[in-house]
């Protein structure tokens, strides 16, 4: 009996955003996220590590085919962040604030709404993203704790 | 208490199913069918569970962990073909899943004692794609 494997594969990406909640004053905004609330926006070299879990496939030898998790990651991921202002140009953050955590969760709702488009039931599950903005910081979420 | 202990080795490997054609193979495994073979720097992390020992303050003594790392594995897989020349792989595919679990299964039996216990192997076939195996309880 093989136990399960997790595979994790990195990927990048460059993006503006401002950090800014609507409800909080000027000041407060300020007080809150310091630099990261400046009015014209600021931008990072984004990377993101997706973990999925599932049996070795005899045929393949693999857990998952990175080419189709790869595409998965492209289109729903690094397609629509690549060089855009998160702010503007991406729905969810129209009303949630661009945090590192909140990017992490909403990369990893994206995965998650589409994966049984690309990986048949039963099969290999998402199983966490982690997100770091900087090299000095890393936010993980786990598949559970999104719908 | 988790420690873990990095150790690299490099090796060349070619991924294909004999049981499939050259395209079938192209299309699952991509350059890596190439029968010619390739290479990567692997980097291996190998993660033990224990409780330090009250009088020397350790779980296990990492020389002797290094030394196991080495006599297991490096030596054993470092520039080497895998599929030529490193068991099992003449008949399981080398891909970075079936490596992780090859290397549990030489590891395990050196580090099942009361102190330092096998807890999980990570293999980086890049610095991009690793894959972690826990064993068959996980």
């Amino acid at each position: 009996m093989i136990g399960l494997v997790e595979v994790t594969r990195k990927y990048r990406f460059s993006a503006s955003h401002r950090l800014h909640a609507p409800q909080l004053g000027p000041a407060e905004n300020r007080e809150l996220y310091g630099k990261c609330n400046n009015p014209f926006g600021h931008g990072h070299n984004y990377e993101i590590a997706v973990t999925v879990r599932g049996p070795v496939e005899a045929l393949s030898g693999r857990a998952v085919d990175p080419e189709l998790l790869d595409g998965l990651v492209r289109r729903q991921v690094l397609e629509p962040f690549e060089h855009r202002n998160l702010n503007e140009e991406v729905a969810a953050f129209r009303t949630a604030v661009p945090t590192s955590e909140n990017l992490g969760r909403e990369v990893l709702r994206r995965l998650k709404q589409n994966w049984l488009a690309v990986f048949p039931a039963g099969g290999v599950r998402l199983e966490r993203v982690a997100i770091a903005e900087t090299s000095r910081n890393a936010f993980e979420v786990s598949a559970h704790e999104i719908e | 208490m988790l420690i873990t202990r990095k150790a690299e080795f490099s090796a060349s490997h070619i991924c294909r199913n004999p049981g499939l054609s050259e395209s079938e193979n192209r299309e699952l495994f991509g350059a890596a069918a190439n029968p010619h073979g390739h290479g990567h720097n692997y980097v291996l992390e190998v993660t033990v569970e224990g409780a330090p020992d009250p009088v020397t303050g350790m779980v296990l003594d990492l020389k002797a962990l290094k030394e196991t790392l080495n006599r297991e594995v490096v030596e054993i897989y470092d520039h080497r073909f895998l599929n030529r020349e490193v068991p099992p792989f003449d008949h399981v595919i080398p891909t970075p899943e079936n490596i992780a679990i090859d290397i549990w299964n030489r590891l395990q039996p050196h580090l099942n004692g009361p102190r330092g216990r096998l807890h999980g192997v990570r293999i980086y076939e890049t610095p991009d794609l690793y894959v972690d195996y826990f064993g068959d309880a996980a």
